[in-house]
């Protein structure tokens, strides 16, 4: 199949297409960006949801019972499950298609484990464009699963309408739940084994971090205007005015407990953020860190693809490391160098 | 231009038995090798394996079976492979397999079977001489 094939077959949603189309997307095989362009104008109609949260809080767990609970709800479901890349090796064990695996034989569930290749944030580089495969594909909700976060991976708030943040009792005192970081992005938070002791101190200590943060005309939620590596350099803090107020649920996702009222919530959060006016600009903020970041992703990769660049990156080095000039006067004399 | 092609490998359990330790080391090392392992587990249907393989667009299937019952599943996952159109994805089979089973086993297209004592250097380098793309 070459790619026009690929692309008209993945938008009729032809599983085997729609998975070859991830590939080439994921990989940037040759034509992607031609196969890409011919689908974007069929995305933007999914609800991006997207599940964060500490390595073992249930987020595979809870990912499946919520693509069973849309299912039963008559609507198709796309996943994206994200696992870490080894640093060393290159290689991955992806391993959270192995509490969704009774999907498999459902057509209307896509299923795609990726690993992050060396990212950041919490989820893979490629991960918006395997997300935009399965919204052109058609599916209603697509689902990410990001790794087991710590404190700060925050890119899926960049990438997800909303944003589920997975919490489970047992994991620190109060302090932890107004640090900066993962707890700023919530727009729905879940707790999680809510048979476990603790629940209830989880439940008030993130009450109590956001009603710290909250205010008399509603809780806005910080949300990054920048993507990718550049968050820490150059992103612009906005918070967003909208009436919604994230609530905090308690699930058992092993045995389904809990687990409409997360999707029944998740899509109460689209709504309100439709009816605010956030989601347009969350969106119209989501491309342009998205065009941001691949101008300066083309701009690298000219860089490093001029041996020009790369003979006079060679000698301003030299001349860094033994001190002659600054790192900042090296880096400027490269890009006028590039410019020209 | 390629940029980022890693070997895709899918490592699954067909059938009821329910040791899955073979399967793990092997996963382990072929994570270790760099390939992108996706690990689905025990108690897998022939469909669901299949499923899997073609969501997952992967270029290896790595199945292991002790149960003995070999015989059925690893050519029912060949020819749902088959009917689904799959041709360039290279199966492998792993397990408690006896030699006089061999020989069918790949003549219905399994590419190759690594039985005890095999190492998992040589399951790794069959995998990377041998895959289709």
């Amino acid at each position: 199949m070459d790619w026009q094939e690929i692309v008209s077959r993945a938008l009729a949603r032809d599983i085997r297409a729609v998975s070859r189309l991830i590939s080439i997307v994921e990989d940037r095989r040759s034509g992607f960006e031609a196969a890409y362009a011919a689908i974007y104008p069929r995305t933007g109609k999914a609800h991006v949801v997207g599940i964060t949260g500490p390595p073992g809080s249930g987020k595979s767990t809870l990912v499946d019972k919520m693509a069973a609970e849309y299912r039963g709800r008559g609507k198709t479901v796309g996943i994206v499950a994200i696992d870490p890349t080894s640093p060393f090796t290159g290689g991955a064990l992806l391993g959270d298609r192995l509490r969704m695996q009774r999907h498999s034989l459902d057509d209307g569930v896509f299923i795609r484990s990726m690993g992050t290749r060396g990212h950041l944030g919490g989820v893979a580089r490629a991960t918006s464009g395997v997300v935009d495969v399965l919204d052109a594909a058609g599916y209603d909700y697509v689902l990410i699963e990001t790794v087991g976060v710590g404190q700060s991976e925050v890119e899926i708030a960049s990438l997800a309408d909303t944003v589920a943040l997975v919490q489970v009792p047992g994991l620190g005192d109060d302090i932890q739940v107004i640090k900066a970081g993962v707890m700023e992005i919530g727009d729905v938070f879940v707790v999680n084994k809510k048979d476990r002791p603790g629940v209830q101190r989880v439940v008030a200590e993130i009450r109590m971090a956001l009603d710290l943060a909250g205010n008399a005309s509603g809780r806005g939620r910080a949300s990054l205007g920048h993507h990718g590596p550049a968050v820490a350099a150059g992103a612009t803090v906005v918070t967003e005015v909208t009436a919604w107020s994230p609530p905090i649920l308690q699930t058992m996702a092993e045995s389904g407990e809990g687990v409409a009222e997360v999707c029944d919530m998740c899509d109460a959060h689209l709504c309100r953020l439709a009816e605010d006016g956030v989601l347009v600009e969350r969106r119209l903020r989501r491309a342009k860190s998205e065009t941001m970041q691949i101008a300066s992703d083309l701009i690298w990769r000219g860089l490093a693809d001029d041996p020009r660049a790369l003979e006079a990156a060679e000698g301003l080095a030299r001349k860094v490391a033994c001190r002659e000039i600054d790192p900042y006067s090296a880096g400027r004399s490269l890009r006028e160098l590039i410019v020209s | 231009m390629d940029e980022g092609r890693k070997i895709r490998v899918l490592v699954a359990k067909p059938g009821l038995d329910g040791h899955d330790r073979g399967a793990k080391v092997v996963a382990r090392a072929l994570r270790d090798a760099g390939m992108e392992v996706i690990y689905t587990g025990l108690r897998q249907t022939p469909e669901q394996i299949v499923a899997a393989a073609i969501q997952e667009d992967v270029d290896v299937v790595a199945m292991s079976i002790l149960s003995g019952a070999h015989n059925y599943l690893f050519p029912r996952v060949m020819q749902l492979l088959r009917e689904r159109g799959v041709d360039d994805v290279l199966v492998v089979g792993g397990g408690i397999i006896p030699d006089e089973d061999i020989p069918g086993l790949k003549e219905c297209g399994i590419a190759e079977i690594f039985t005890p004592g095999a190492s998992t250097a040589d399951t790794v380098k069959f995998i990377r001489e041998n895959v289709h793309r």
